[in-house]
């Protein structure tokens, strides 16, 4: 019997270093949870900024916004200052949450693989931002809203072979909701909150309490 | 039963170099400073059981320059994968047996 336990253990053990050494593990389901709540609180802005609620629809929200003017901001002003708000918030808050993971569990935050699992997500992320650039050049807003949902799904799905594998699945829910929103161009900003606000918080909340 | 003992590895083992060929199998090749991380070894005790691996045939070396720094990195070879295999493969069997 002790026999048993002992191979058992050697057996855990290779698993284990397997998986520290090739994949990073620290990431926290907490960063999912508030990059979930700044997402939902940058489309509230934009609802408030355009003056429309979910799920109206009286007037395309593309539409709507090449006419609005709020707060001394055109809407291309006020679009790139939402996102950039969304983006500094969600990935600081996601930073402090996995350091803390990481330091709590001993393991180092900037090790090569947090680098791999960085360099992964960016790739197919800065493809699509330079997409989502053409389409603003040629005045093509209304399918940017939807492509940045694509785009993220391919990150993640790219990144989960070097992380927790359970974003693999939320990746393909993000490229999903973001090819509906390629077809139903009038609920892009509703399909954007979904994916980006409800669907991070739900992930975020379940890796929780899978993982912490 | 015998028979399955005997099919165990004798160069696997030892849990340092049971350690460096798991961390192996999944990653291609690894610096000297990720083994003493990811084991918690000193360089003395790491270099002797990795140059035992290395006389096997299981692990190959390479040394380069990277800036002004020597590194030192590991691979494993094919014949190291499939030992390694063989090896847990047995391990897997006895616990079934029981």
């Amino acid at each position: 019997m002790n026999e048993r336990n002992e191979h058992l253990e050697t057996l855990q053990e290779i698993r284990s270093l397997m998986e520290r050494s090739s994949r990073f593990i620290s990431l926290s389901g907490l960063s999912g949870v508030a990059a979930g709540v700044f997402a939902l609180a940058g489309a509230a802005m934009v609802y408030v900024y355009l003056g429309t609620t979910p799920f109206e629809h009286k007037q395309l929200y593309y539409v709507i916004a090449q006419t609005t003017s709020k707060w001394g901001l055109d809407y291309i002003s006020f679009f790139l200052l939402d996102a950039i708000l969304i983006l500094v918030g969600a990935l600081s808050c996601g930073i402090f949450f996995t350091t803390r993971k990481a330091r709590r569990k001993g393991q180092k935050t900037w090790d090569a693989l947090a680098q791999r699992l960085v360099i992964n997500m960016a790739i197919p992320l800065s493809t699509g931002a330079a997409v989502c650039l053409a389409m603003l050049y040629h005045g093509q807003i209304e399918f940017i809203i939807p492509s940045t949902l694509v785009f993220y799904g391919l990150a993640l799905v790219n990144a989960s072979k070097y992380t927790l594998t359970d974003i693999r699945y939320l990746g393909f829910l993000e490229i999903a909701l973001g090819i509906i929103g390629l077809f139903n161009i009038g609920y892009g900003l509703e399909i954007w909150a979904i994916g980006f606000g409800i669907l991070h918080i739900v992930y975020g909340i379940i890796m929780y309490f899978k993982y912490e | 039963m015998k028979k399955i003992i005997d099919k165990l590895n004798k160069s696997f083992d030892n849990r340092v170099r049971l350690g460096m060929m798991s961390i192996l199998m999944v990653n291609e090749w690894v610096d000297f400073k990720t083994f003493k991380e990811m084991l918690g070894l000193s360089d003395g005790n790491l270099a002797s059981h990795m140059s035992a691996l290395e006389k096997q045939g299981y692990v190959e070396v390479r040394k380069q320059f990277v800036g002004r720094k020597p590194q030192t990195t590991y691979n494993a070879t094919l014949i190291g994968r499939q030992a390694f295999n063989d090896h847990l493969d047995a391990l897997e069997k006895l616990l079934k047996n029981r």
